[in-house]
């Protein structure tokens, strides 16, 4: 056990560092430029797909640089390292792994270079969490598939170029994990319609999307078809790390006590109130042991052990920390603690307020606590299935 | 960057489980805890030949010089099964010389830790659930040929098997720790709900001691053993709540109930989960904890509050779910899982319940 560097690492994360301090310039003198340059040089530095293969244009990273490299980042609060997001957390690997040589030339590069947004269209109004019995139909008519159907809470389809969907290709199955074909639609294809759906923060992040009688040629199918199960589990399974996350919640945490130094309760600091300050050590327990906890998982996967369901502990604990940071900063500055981005008296611009209505992106999105409940209990303890 | 164990300690870890398992099973778990001495000297004696009680002993003493990491390895395993033998108060105790004594006290005392020849335990607070030295009332007067000692120690753990007890007192030159031998003082075994770890009084009033055998303490050192304490507990909460989670994920299996394994429900998985959750958050802070001990010295006090702060509700909580979801064959005394509950009881105010370390949490954070 031991949690030093290698030099080699060291001067990965000095590297990395001296790299943020000469590009990364404070928020306010950032210009209207400054974005497509930072993803143009981070692109350059090799550090978008940073531990995808060479052959792809990733840099075959190891995975301690690859914790180094988001941990210096969400420490810098740096713009992403590419634009793609779902596209470089799985729909890349997933058209790297199952992609033919014609898909992986045609969509890996954008997704590298930042030019294409991708959206993943899973949930549909009758399946979100038994996503394996989804029913958005797609029929092979010659050369081509007719899709017809609807997904929805689908997050980012109002901006994004394509889709990564997943159809049923046969309906009569015995297991409804069979029959499922996964394809990559242009989000401009005749017959696809997305309607925006606000949420209750205000936000329009997410969508509803028709699918009429659009035609997706066979040579957008990714993986054979009936193969589009496989495709989602070990497209998921490319889970990320969680350690840029943890670096998030720590400066959250810090954030959380800034506030309750400047806030009073019942007249007194509220950095006295004994409530108020094992609250704030049941959130640092927890974010702690999120971290520890990665970091043993960590060490499995350098020891070259493949993860399983383990990631679905830190899952919950981001979940529920997610709900109740932001619920306790509410409470705690009382009538304060509602006004919205804007109002006189909104504290900290309102960020407390906006994201107390916000969790639900994380919480639900890829998979409920529930659900996550069940992962560990079935496949970590052996519980029989539902 | 390794936050894992090396082969050397996966070794040691199959060998204390398979050992608890051949010659501490809970059959025998029972029996040494209903005995009159709560001790077995033939068990203990196998356990100090397996050079479990050396661990942390430095190597010119007659220990094997590693370090707390590998200690917990045993602490943790030896819990599985409950067993009831005082490791976690020798280890505390040779940390106790290692810390306070001088170099004449560590070459007389260690070797005879290490080989288990001298059974010893250590008592800090005179105060039930309060960590600080105000805590500490007892007293060591300066006499002709040394001192006389005045005061009881009250919740000492493993009191009555030890042959000698570090006990912690206000001395003419501040805080200390007394050596006394188990026969020159009064010892009353206070029988508590967790009977796998005996804990009894000890009075000290009239008590004389050599000078040599008051070893002077200061506030941080006392800081330092509590943060042992609470180390050397802490693993034996990852142990023990893994063997009941055990017992009872392997329950739900088996019990049917309205046609379907218990484990089937929700209602029942979820809490399994639950408890998962909480025992592998809890073991990777406690193994972070072990490792400062040794390696972070700066960040022990933090480390071990996280700790011990988790997992003393946590573990509280496994244990009454784990009885809970037995039903009431969990309730039952010939059963099992009863006695893990009874151990959480145990371990939660020990060195500091979650209240404690989570105000030291945030005193450290800066609030």
């Amino acid at each position: 056990m031991d949690f030093d560097y290698t030099a080699s690492e060291q001067s990965f994360r000095e590297e990395v560092r001296s790299f943020i301090s000469d590009n990364l310039p404070p928020k306010k003198e950032r210009d209207k430029n400054f974005l497509a340059n930072w993803l143009e040089k981070v692109r350059a530095k090799g550090w978008v797909g940073f531990a995808w293969p060479k052959e792809f244009g990733g840099s075959e990273g190891g995975l301690i640089e690859q914790t180094i490299l988001r941990e210096e980042m969400a420490l810098a609060k740096a713009p992403p390292l590419g634009t793609s997001m779902m596209g470089l957390a799985w729909v890349g690997p997933g058209i790297m792994q199952y992609g033919t040589e014609e898909q992986k030339r045609k969509f890996i590069p954008d997704i590298l270079d930042s030019k294409v947004t991708w959206c993943t269209g899973y949930s549909e109004p009758n399946h979100g969490s038994d996503l394996a019995a989804i029913q958005c139909k797609a029929e092979l008519k010659g050369d081509h598939y007719l899709v017809n159907g609807q997904k929805i809470w689908t997050t980012g389809a109002p901006w994004s170029q394509w889709i990564i969907l997943l159809t049923r290709t046969k309906f009569d199955v015995e297991s409804k994990h069979d029959g499922i074909t996964c394809f990559l639609v242009p989000m401009d294809a005749p017959g696809v319609e997305v309607r925006p759906i606000q949420n209750m923060a205000g936000d329009k992040h997410f969508a509803e999307i028709f699918f009429t009688d659009v035609q997706v040629p066979v040579e957008n199918r990714l993986g054979a078809e009936g193969e589009g199960w496989n495709v989602t589990v070990s497209a998921l399974a490319n889970e990320r790390s969680s350690i840029g996350e943890v670096t998030q919640m720590f400066e959250k945490l810090e954030n959380l006590k800034e506030l309750v130094k400047t806030t009073s309760k019942q007249g007194q600091p509220a950095s006295n109130d004994p409530k108020v300050r094992r609250t704030i050590a049941r959130f640092e327990m927890k974010v702690a042991a999120m971290k520890f906890n990665g970091l043993r998982y960590l060490t499995k996967q350098i020891k070259g052990e493949p993860l399983t369901s383990e990631t679905s502990v830190n899952k919950l604990h981001r979940a529920s920390l997610e709900i109740e940071i932001d619920d306790f900063a509410v409470q705690l500055m009382g009538q304060a603690g509602l006004q919205l981005r804007g109002g006189e008296s909104a504290v900290d611009g309102g960020t407390w307020s906006k994201s107390a209505l916000n969790w639900p992106n994380v919480v639900i999105g890829g998979g409920t606590p529930n659900i996550q409940r069940n992962i560990i209990a079935e496949r970590l303890l052996g519980q029989p299935k539902d | 960057m390794n936050f894992g164990f090396t082969e050397e300690q996966s070794l040691l870890r199959d060998q204390v489980e398979r050992f608890i398992k051949e010659a501490c099973p809970m059959p025998k778990v029972r029996e040494i805890a209903a005995s009159e001495s709560r001790f077995d000297s033939a068990l203990w004696q196998q356990i100090a030949d397996l050079g479990w009680l050396g661990l942390t002993i430095p190597e010119a003493h007659g220990g094997l010089g590693l370090k707390w990491i590998d200690l917990t390895v045993v602490l943790e395993a030896a819990a599985e099964g409950l067993c009831p033998l005082p490791i976690a108060s020798q280890a505390l105790a040779s940390a106790a010389v290692l810390t306070c004594g001088n170099d004449k006290q560590k070459s007389d005392w260690l070797p005879a830790m290490a080989s288990g020849s001298a059974i010893c335990t250590i008592g800090l607070y005179d105060e039930a659930n309060w960590i600080d030295p105000k805590a500490i009332t007892a007293e060591a007067h300066a006499s002709e040929d040394g001192y006389v000692l005045k005061g009881t120690k009250p919740f000492v753990n493993d009191a009555a098997a030890a042959d000698y007890l570090l006990l912690a007192v206000n001395g003419p030159d501040g805080l200390a720790l007394a050596a006394v031998a188990k026969d020159n003082v009064k010892i009353t075994h206070q029988p508590t709900m967790d009977t796998t770890k005996p804990m009894a009084s000890v009075n000290l009033d009239g008590v004389t001691i050599s000078a040599d055998f008051l070893l002077p303490m200061s506030e941080e050192q006392l800081a330092f053993l509590t943060d042992c304490g609470a180390v050397a507990t802490t693993a034996e909460m990852v142990g023990a709540g893994a063997a009941i989670l055990e017992m009872t994920s392997s329950y739900a299996k088996e019990r049917i109930q309205f046609g379907k394994p218990i484990g089937q429900y929700q209602g029942v998985k979820h809490r399994l989960a639950d408890m998962y959750v909480d025992l592998e958050s809890y073991r990777s802070l406690s193994y972070y904890a072990a490792w400062s001990v040794d390696d972070d010295v700066a960040g022990l006090a933090k480390a071990v509050s996280l700790a011990k702060g988790y997992a003393s509700d946590a573990f509280a909580q496994i244990g009454i779910d784990g009885v809970g979801l037995h039903g009431a064959i969990g309730f039952t005394a010939e059963y099992d899982a009863q006695l893990y509950l009874k151990r959480s009881k145990w371990a939660r105010p020990m060195y500091g319940d979650s209240d404690y370390h989570m105000d030291r949490i945030a005193t450290l954070g800066g609030l």
